[in-house]
């Protein structure tokens, strides 16, 4: 991509060092556990050790005795309040705490208020509560039985499904298949993991009672969302939305983690309001990992029917969704699974079926994204998978596989057959790039070779569509509020900025890359522009960030805002060197009349004029306003190819090189696009080889601390070999699509591939994700290998 | 029960942070890193788990790496502590925080701080290591952000700055 600024201005291209670094470098960052206010109190949760038990008792007397402990709050009294149950995203209940029964290990059971966070640890210890266990529903599938426990029995219904939805024609599919040479069937089961930000969630909650407003500092990625919600909840004891100021400070990472409202938010809120004092709540890593919304949890079946040639010509997918027990994902209300219908990915089917059955079990409630769009990785891992599948099973090779069944590049605007509009794509040369950097012929050379030396080693491809950028209002919505986003941009007399928007940041560099697209526009230097997020006093109203929305919704209302800033800025300057608009010319920086450049006027010096000097009745200021309504997601792609050697004697799997492609459209900052890559490659290894939430048969959680919840370190990262393909999406202002996530979508199925093609000849089709190196160890001996 | 009795009798020590001695009372549980975010208020060491296990909360106990919510603060009376907000002299970056910048070694920053710590000391025994001895260097960080690449490349640049500093 060509740059159209200098470095001096450093628009989009150019790799801007961040503004935010300065303050995290030297510990001055503002995180919710660093906010600290004069007669602060203590939050602290009881937590459930049992998935599924009637409460008895409640005992609290001990805990209050002891000095300091101020007050244990329980469901009934939340109750009083009709605040005992708040609804989900997804229009479900959650329970803030129980009135009667716990329904996962780990839930919250009643809260402990007092002066400092060791006194009400403290309390939590001392409060005695008498549990009747009641048999717990752990598994899906038994969950659907007839005479399953029903986790829900608060719901008219007695039944533990949820939902069913479905996309795409069945029996046109059903048919394709019946008339078609070859059909593959594979079970995929993608399991349940949890985001684990380095920082946890918490808040600070602060009842102003003379002022009547509530102010709230919370790990949230999206505030305003979020203020709407507590007026929508609390409304009715007075929380008017006016009345309420959402503060999102830094945050230390979310990953869709920080987008749902915990009951631990609304017990430091209620605190608070009772209270009259500020109230911090700020959960440890292990009650992060039991209660915290989770991710994934798919079980899929999918099936692929293909010509004998290769050729994919449908794809049909049945999938239970396990929920835990309620439905609090925080997907687009019209999407209860989520754009899990981008299912069948790069390829062109003519025809896919595919349903998902939302699911109730005695597991912790979520459903979120982890570093994803909705249910994107799910959709992406499934398709990608069988494609690998396919191909062994016809004995084609993988790559030539795909450049077959490839939508082609032109093809674009491409409609799927489940209804998605790809907005731009070139599949073939993201996947051409990653062969020629990997060297792919000669790494399947090698291959065969070790092979006959009885050596296993193995290639694997994912060459994935993703789909960010939520969202058209037509189809997206939270609660009913359009998935828009917005910035607010002002120059102030001396040329400098300040611009505020609707999305919050969690270490993508919102800071600086937002400031790089005013620059790219209107030739201020990035250096000269203040970027501010996540105040829902000052910042204009937006969604959020999550699913990669950032650049494609906020992003693009930089852009369009700059536009308007800069007609009024033509105007001005028109004025100014007195002649028409259509006889100046711009260039990043300035106007100047054609024909005579010396005739000029800076975009500094139209600032100055548009408070000291503007035309008559034009009003004084240069600011504007955007809210942006995309037309279209984004289609952000790649390819990765991954290489593996695994160990015969240990089933240890050695991820050898890792080559990734992406491609994002025009990009803003090449070094922060990196860094999103690296990091999703890492998100993306994580599940493929590491990480799941283990239940036992009881719902015991065994997975609640880091030392059994394996995030990856260095040690097991391998070195990523990363480059781009640019092509720009033609509806984005700025030709950008979303990047934040891509990795973590299409990694898992790269590594999966790559260690299913190193045992394919040994007869193993498919090892779930996490693959460990005793999942491997045992599918080796199953085939007999020993050694 | 007697409210007296539960009182934990209070501690009194003397560390000396940053370059300041610092003096407080203390409850003989209260953790270092609480006492270091809570009563002498300075943030920028990080809390990340209970197991020990992600090093957000890494400072210098008398020059070496410590994860300070495993130990309390009463263990660090006498001894001198460096956190994050020790790094920067008159206003200049250390080396390693000049390379996390350039080398966009953080993303979050809530691992940042832990991470330079654990860096300074390592260079100071390391100079010039590789990049298995800095993967295993950081191996008790946790970085969810990064990926680490770019943080092993600012521990290379931040040791190629520190060595021309020495020579
Ligand atoms: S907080 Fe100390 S190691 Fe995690
Ligand atoms: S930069 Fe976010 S955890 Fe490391």
């Amino acid at each position: 991509m060509t740059m159209r600024t200098p470095p001096e201005i450093g628009g989009m291209g150019h790799s801007v060092p961040r503004k935010e670094d300065p303050r995290f470098l030297q510990g001055k960052g503002n995180y919710v556990d660093d906010v600290k206010l004069p007669g602060m109190l203590h939050l602290d949760i009881v937590r459930s050790p049992l998935a599924h038990a009637r409460i008895t008792s409640i005992n609290a007397e001990k805990a209050l005795a002891i000095p300091g402990v101020l007050a244990v709050i329980t469901g009934k009294d939340l109750e009083q309040y009709n605040l005992a149950w708040m609804p989900t995203l997804m229009s479900d209940l959650q329970m803030v705490l129980p009135v009667d029964t716990v329904k996962f290990d780990g839930q919250e059971v009643a809260a402990v208020l007092a002066t400092d966070r060791y006194t009400a640890a403290d309390g939590v210890s001392a409060v005695e509560v008498e549990y009747e266990p009641l048999e717990p529903v752990v598994n899906p599938f038994r969950a659907l039985e007839a005479d399953s426990p029903i986790v829900r029995e608060d719901k008219e219904e007695k039944t533990n499904h949820i939902w069913h939805w479905e996309a795409g024609d069945r029996s046109s599919t059903d048919r394709a298949f019946s008339r078609s040479a070859v059909t593959v069937k594979e079970d995929i089961y993608i399991p349940r993991i949890h985001v684990s930000s380095i920082e946890t969630c918490g808040c600070v909650a602060q009842w102003d009672a003379v002022q009547e407003k509530l102010t709230v500092w919370m790990t949230t990625q999206a505030p305003h969302a979020i203020r709407t919600v507590i007026a929508l909840v609390a409304g009715h004891l007075g929380l008017a939305e006016h009345k309420i100021r959402v503060i999102s400070p830094d945050i230390g990472g979310g990953f869709g983690g920080k987008v749902p409202v915990y009951p631990g938010y609304v017990l430091a809120i209620a605190a608070s309001f009772l209270t009259g004092h500020p109230v911090k709540w700020v959960e440890d890593r292990m009650e992060n990992l039991m209660a915290d919304s989770f991710a994934r949890d798919y079980h899929i079946a999918a099936e692929v029917a293909a010509r004998q040639d290769g050729t994919m010509e449908a794809l049909r997918i049945k999938t239970v969704a396990d929920h835990g027990y309620t439905d609090a994902a925080c997907n687009p209300s019209q999407f209860p699974a989520g754009l899990f219908h981008i299912c069948t990915g790069s390829y062109d089917f003519k025809d896919a079926f595919v349903e998902v059955d939302g699911v109730y079990t005695n597991k912790p409630p979520g459903g979120i994204a982890y570093r994803c769009s909705f249910r994107v990785t799910e959709a992406v891992y499934a398709v990608e998978r069988m494609a690998d599948i396919v191909a062994h099973q016809l004995n084609i090779d993988p790559a030539e596989f795909r450049m077959k069944n490839f939508v082609k590049p032109e093809s674009f605007p491409y409609r799927s057959v489940l209804g998605w509009e790809y907005d731009s794509g070139d599949y073939q040369g993201a996947l051409e790039r990653a062969m020629e950097i990997i060297d792919y012929p000669a790494l399947r050379r090698e291959q065969a070779e070790r092979r006959d030396r009885g050596e296993l080693m193995g290639i694997g491809i994912s060459s994935f569509t993703e789909i960010v950028g939520a969202g058209p209002s037509r189809h997206f919505d939270i609660l009913g509020i359009k998935m828009f986003d917005s910035a607010d941009i002002r120059i102030h007399p001396t040329g400098k900025a300040i611009a505020r928007f609707g999305t919050k940041s969690q270490g993508q560099g919102h800071e600086t890359t937002y400031a790089q697209i005013i620059a790219e526009e209107l030739g201020i230097p990035a250096s000269d522009i203040t970027v501010e997020e996540g105040d829902t006093d000052t910042a204009p109203y937006g969604l959020g960030t999550y699913a990669s929305r950032s650049t494609p919704t906020a992003g693009a209302a930089a852009a369009v805002a700059s536009r308007k800033i800069l007609d009024k800025a033509r105007t001005i300057a028109s004025y100014l060197l007195d002649v028409s608009e259509e006889d100046l010319e711009w260039e990043p920086g300035k106007f100047s009349v054609r024909g005579a450049p010396d005739r000029a006027r800076t975009i500094q010096e139209i600032a100055f004029a548009a408070y000291t000097d503007h035309p008559l009745g034009m009003e004084a200021g240069l600011e504007a306003h955007s809210s942006y309504d995309p037309p279209n997601l984004t289609y952000p792609f790649g390819s990765y190819i991954c290489a593996v050697d695994i160990d015969k004697g240990t089933g240890e799997v050695k991820i050898r090189r890792f080559v990734a492609v992406d491609d994002c459209g025009n990009v803003i900052n090449p070094m922060i696009v990196e860094g999103q890559v690296h990091g999703g490659l890492t998100m993306g290894l994580a599940p493929a080889l590491l990480e799941e939430m283990v239940y036992d048969e009881n719902g015991n959680n065994l997975t609640g601390t880091f030392m059994d919840y394996l995030l990856p370190t260095a040690v097991e990262t391998p070195v990523w070999e990363t480059d781009r393909t640019v092509t720009p999406s033609p509806h984005h202002p700025l030709g950008a699509k979303g990047i934040g996530e891509s990795a973590t979508v299409g990694a898992p199925a790269a590594i999966a591939n790559a260690v299913v093609d190193a045992l394919w000849h040994l007869g193993v089709r498919n090892i779930d994700i996490p693959i460990t190196s005793a999942k491997v160890w045992q599918a080796l001996r199953d085939a007999g290998v020993d050694e | 029960m007697t409210t007296e009795a539960s009182q934990p009798a209070m501690v009194s020590i003397r560390v000396t942070l940053n370059g300041t001695e610092q003096e407080a009372s203390v409850e003989p549980r209260l953790l270092l890193v609480h006492f270091i975010r809570e009563t002498l208020n300075l943030t920028g060491t990080h809390i990340g788990c209970d197991t020990t296990h992600c090093g957000a909360c890494t400072i210098l106990l008398d020059g070496t790496p410590v994860k300070s919510c495993t130990i309390f603060a009463v263990q660090a009376d006498g001894r001198e502590i460096t956190t994050v907000e020790g790094l920067a002299a008159g206003g200049v970056l250390h080396p390693i925080q000049a390379a996390f910048t350039e080398e966009h070694g953080l993303q979050c920053g809530f691992c940042t701080p832990g991470m330079m710590l654990t860096g300074v000391a390592f260079l100071e025994n390391n100079p010039d290591p590789s990049e298995a001895e800095i993967r295993r260097a950081i191996s008790g960080n946790l970085c969810r952000c990064t990926g680490y690449v770019n943080i092993i490349k600012a521990y290379q640049s931040a040791a190629a700055k520190l060595r021309e500093r020495g020579a």
